[in-house]
């Protein structure tokens, strides 16, 4: 292998150094300080005689008598079993303290695209234990669901959640623990604290022995975390579809990523898309969600759900806006909904899971899912509409339906959607409980619900207690 | 270049200079514009976009990983074509027409590798060929020559290509051949086999292009009844993610009455094409209950494919749109989305470091767009039959914002826009298409149809509807200051009537059987039930009624349930009466 001293430019975090022999594009660099030390980079554009390197770990120290050595090869990641339960940094490092990683397997990290032909549609319903996703945006194994959120808003809570809680419940008992999730774990970018939030949550739980974590901490390079989540699906990846898991991937915090992306992009000079954003951010985000699903005849899945925070909670933000364009859907989290103190604060509205329709059902969840949630999706819709009237011209302007209407958006948010970052609800207790709000309107009122559905769950005594209890109050 | 044609290097071979993403340049190679090449060691395909001097630009199909400077870059000499012939239904492509089947067996992974080649259709399987002129007989270019039956649904036509001269045939074939074997001689010399090549860029000739006059009935109310599509007719669906366009763009695809249906997933999602894939064989295409594979073709590049192969795939897609045209058949195209189009033509521009338009887009965005679209209409073909393509382009607005470059270029060349709504996707409002922005250019000229084939008095119908969402509208805003009670009773109960409008007659469930497709005979029959409860109430009202009264009759809630019916004639007709008769008892 040659060794360069001939870097002509360092600026932010590349490297321009000449070459006398031809470099493949992507390829992996190394380059040595002259105090030693080394850090890895990847070619970002080849040229004859000159070559622009990305450096993962900073540029910090580099000057131009560093030697630059070209690997010969795109990055990878080593694969194996092994890796469960270990703990490595942003690079794909061991930083536990353990053994020594001999992997089975090197795998490039950019991982091919599969081919839709050889995909299986994902349809096997995730039980997480939390109302507001099982309940109204139902998560399926191969299901890439991001969650939205904002700065100060307890997304970590519930992603841990429902890494904690996620089963498949058909399988249950079937032994082998069949329907446990593998968890694999990429960090980008966040504060030292939230990453002990993780690890203390991962060890107290003994999720840990069936987890996989990458670490690229808020003083980590930034370019580091353009890397982290491809090594984390690479790992996921070799798990589900040659080892036989079912995957669970959480990304956190995917506007790190997207930020490193701009800084590279920047100091390359690029032409800027929208709001300084690369213009390719679209593909290349893709490129990482897309890495989720299942395959026929394979037992594996990747299932991903990351996490951003919406900068200023808008979605219409870059990063959420071109995330959602990819996504099955996103679990959308409120503030007004926290301040509250609702645990989790999903505001189940602008939230969805495109998948959801073929995953449940009879067989599946149960036959009124569907009805149950379409019916409670529009009422809360007509009571948080009518909340701005009520604004204006007061409860008792309001007709007795409107009333109801109002009440029952209140109900769901404090009884439905509230449940705390410790309870597990099954699907049953979730289903039922929308029964006893959906049961506080009319019978009339539920035209999104079957007619045989209604008469075989709807609480009459509920409507006529809730009638009562008005009376009283009228009274 | 067509991947089923020997690849002999006609040109001298270049070497790469550098690589970028997916964009490399290369020297010494003596390439035309859009010359299809093939690309390094591994021989990935590539286009050729720019030739400046001796260095000419390539966009790269393929992942372009460890390419490095100075591998060879080989000229195909032809630009990029499709090969066309009997095979395309029933099959599943990525963007250069590689049917994704035979990747995965020859690849032996689940996973794109790059470097492989397959042809566009099977060329060694063999089609019964049945012959429609004799030896003797005089063709054109554009003229059938022939006839496969390609599925159950569809009879292939053998044409004669439209670069051909024509002339006397000399002979003619009956039997069993493959693709590549001739099955007429002309006396020139020309021989015609069942399978042609086209350049994707360029569209295929025709006589003329004709006013559309029929609709695509797509089974959808709010479409028929309200935005219709004519045959030959250019639709946009923008929404925000998460409105549906998707889902509508699947319903069209399931369910409009087109004899072909071409479904291009552009830079959209993997399990989405895997939906289709898995879905529609399964589904009965309701004209005659044969398998919907039967009838279409599927395009999917999803987004983490290539990007190059993204900008070429919506042409791959109007190619085999066109061919199938040719016909006779009327064909709907369906490019879901185009947004993913313009932005693949945004990178490769801002790859070669283009001035950029308006956000960043190629200054010839406007002109792309409407060189797609044009390629639609209601044609006269060589062989003087009649076809159409219909195109159907979704559009994803960043940020749900219809200012915005791609949308507003579309806007300004197709008649039909299907504005999606956030708004009403969250309420659960599908299919979310707003009302108030939606528009139909073809209103008028197909109105002549649904009065003959449907009802008298389909327009005026629609006209009242329209008329009553307006009120609605208009209405709310009132209702939002002062609240529903405050409304004089007529207007309360025009505002009962448009909730019936919208929750049994423009909602509509795509994942309920009865109710997926409709028939227009069915969405009249709805509104005119609605019509009828809102003229029978407000005679009520007249008579002194109070509006609570005539809200509260039980007959009313059932409007939502006409949808749901697999008997609806029955209902609609006891439904009415009962209506009718609930209502006049009041009085």
């Amino acid at each position: 292998m040659k060794e360069y001293k001939t870097i002509t430019e360092v600026s932010g975090p590349l490297v321009y150094a000449e070459v006398d022999e031809p470099i493949g594009y992507d390829e992996i660099v190394e380059i040595e300080t002259p105090s030693g030390e080394t850090k890895r980079g990847q070619v970002l554009e080849s040229e004859e005689g000159i070559v622009a390197i990305q450096v993962f770990e900073g540029t910090t120290g580099i000057d131009r008598n560093a030697s630059v050595r070209f690997l010969g090869e795109t990055l990878k990641m080593p694969v194996t079993e092994d890796l469960l339960g270990r703990v490595l940094d942003g690079s794909g490092n061991p930083i536990d303290g353990g053994p020594e990683i001999v992997p089975d397997e090197r795998r490039d990290i950019v991982g091919a695209a599969i081919n839709p032909y050889s995909r299986e549609y994902p349809e096997d319903f995730i039980q997480t234990g939390v109302s507001a996703i099982d309940g109204m945006n139902t998560l399926v194994r191969g299901q890439k669901l991001p969650i939205f959120s904002g700065s100060g808003l307890p997304h970590n809570d519930l992603a841990l959640q429902i890494a904690r809680q996620a089963t498949v419940p058909e399988e249950e008992g079937e032994g082998d623990d069949g329907s446990e999730f593998a968890v694999i774990f990429g960090a980008m970018g966040i504060t030292q604290e939230e990453a002990n939030e993780f690890m203390e949550d991962f060890e107290r739980t003994g999720a840990l022995e069936r987890s996989v974590v990458f670490m690229n901490l808020a003083d980590d390079p930034a370019v580091e975390r353009t890397v982290t989540p491809r090594l984390a699906l690479t790992t996921a990846e070799y798990l589900a579809f040659d080892k036989g898991y079912h995957v669970l991937v959480v990304l956190t915090d995917m506007t790190n990523y997207c930020e490193a992306l701009r800084e590279i992009g920047a100091a390359r000079e690029e032409v800027p898309g929208r709001r300084g954003y690369p213009g390719y951010m679209y593909t290349d985000l893709a490129q990482l969600y897309e890495r989720a699903g299942r395959l026929k005849d394979r037992d594996g899945s990747v299932t991903q759900i990351p996490i951003l925070t919406m900068p200023g909670d808008d979605d219409t933000h870059p990063i959420p806006d071109l995330t959602g364009y990819i996504t099955e859907g996103q679990i959308m989290m409120d503030r007004p909904l926290h301040s509250q103190g609702v645990q989790p604060p999903v505001n189940v509205l602008p939230s969805l899971s495109r998948l959801m329709d073929d995953g449940i059902g009879e067989g599946l969840t149960r036959a009124d899912h569907a009805d149950v949630s379409d019916q409670m999706y529009a009422a809360y819709a007509e009571g948080e509409d009518l909340r701005d009237l009520v604004n204006i011209v007061g409860r008792e302007a309001l007709s007795e339906r409107d009333n109801k209407y109002l009440d029952f958006a209140d109900a769901f948010e404090s009884q439905f959607v509230e449940q705390g970052f410790d309870t597990d609800r099954t699907i049953d207790e979730t289903l039922e409980l929308g029964w006893d709000l959906l049961s506080t309107l009319p019978k009339t009122e539920l035209n999104r619900v079957d007619e045989e559905l209604i008469e075989e769950h709807y609480r009459e005594d509920a409507a006529a207690a809730g009638d009562e209890a008005e009376e009283v109050s009228a009274d | 270049m067509s991947q089923a044609s020997e690849t002999e290097t006609t040109d001298g071979t270049g070497r790469i200079k550098s690589v970028s993403g997916p964009v490399v340049t290369a020297v010494d190679l003596d390439a035309r514009m859009n010359d299809v090449v093939y690309v390094g060691d591994e021989g990935l395909m590539g286009e050729v976009i720019e030739i400046e001097g001796d260095v000419t630009t390539i966009q790269v199909y393929e992942e372009t990983s460890g390419i490095a400077p100075g591998e060879p870059v080989e000229n195909t000499g032809e630009p990029l074509t499709v090969d066309l012939g009997p095979g395309m239904l029933d099959a599943i492509y990525d963007g250069v027409q590689r049917p994704l089947d035979v990747l995965e067996e020859k690849m032996g992974s689940a996973f794109l590798d790059r470097g492989v080649d397959a042809p566009g259709i099977d060329l060694e399987k063999e089609w019964e060929f049945t012959p429609e002129v004799e030896a003797g007989d005089s063709v054109e270019p554009g003229d059938v020559v022939g006839v496969v039956p390609e599925t159950v649904t569809i009879d292939h036509k053998v044409m004669v290509p439209p670069d051909y001269e024509g002339g006397v045939v000399e002979s003619i074939e009956e039997g069993s051949f493959n693709v590549e074997e001739a099955v007429v001689t002309l006396e020139n010399g020309e021989e015609v086999t069942m399978r042609q090549e086209w350049p994707v860029r360029e569209k295929r000739p025709t006589v003329e292009k004709r006013t559309p006059r029929e609709p695509l009935v797509s089974g959808q109310r709010i479409l028929d009844g309200l935005f219709p599509i004519a045959k030959g007719g250019t639709a946009a669906i923008p929404g925000p993610f998460g409105s549906g366009k998707t889902v509508t763009q699947h319903s069209l695809a399931k369910f409009a009455d087109a004899d072909i249906v071409v479904y291009v997933g552009c830079g959209e999602r993997g399990n989405e094409m895997t939906e289709v894939i898995e879905d529609f064989p399964e589904l009965e295409d309701p004209k005659n209950g044969n398998s919907l594979m039967a009838r279409t073709s599927l395009i999917a590049n999803t987004s983490n494919m290539p990007v190059a192969a993204r900008e070429s795939c919506v042409y791959t897609g109007i190619t085999i749109a066109e061919y199938y045209r040719d016909m006779g058949y009327d064909v709907a195209l369906m490019a879901d989305s185009t947004s993913r189009w313009a932005e693949a033509m945004r990178e490769i521009s801002s790859r070669l470091e283009e001035m950029p338009g308006e956000e960043g887009y190629p200054a010839y965005l406007a002109a792309r767009l409407a060189e797609f679209y044009e390629r639609a209409g209601y044609f006269e073909n060589l062989n003087g039959t009649e076809g159409s393509v219909s195109a159907i382009g979704a559009v994803s607005p960043p940020g749900g914002d219809f200012s915005e470059p791609v949308t507003q270029n579309t806007l300004r060349i197709v008649k039909t826009f299907w504005a999606l709504d956030a708004d009403l996707a969250e309420r659960r409002h599908f299919p979310a298409i707003n009302w108030n922005e939606s528009y139909s250019l073809y209103q008028e000229q197909l109105d002549p149809w649904f009065q003959e084939n449907v009802a008298e008095d389909w327009s005026e119908r629609r006209q009242w509807a329209v008329d009553t969402l307006d009120e609605e509208g208009e209405l709310q805003e009132i209702v939002q200051l002062v609240g529903k009670d405050a409304l004089p009773e007529d207007q309360q109960l025009t505002l009962e009537v448009a909730r019936y409008l919208r929750e049994g007659y423009l909602q509509q469930n795509a994942f309920i059987d009865v109710d997926m497709y409709c028939p227009p005979e069915k969405t009249y029959a709805i509104l005119s039930t609605i019509q009828t409860y809102n003229d029978e109430a407000f005679d009520a009202l007249d008579a002194g009624v109070p509006i609570e009264d005539i809200t509260a009759i039980d007959a009313a809630p059932k409007l939502n349930r006409i949808a749901t019916q697999e008997d609806w004639e029955t209902y609609v007709a006891e439904l009415k009466e009962e209506l009718t008769e609930q209502l006049r008892s009041l009085y």
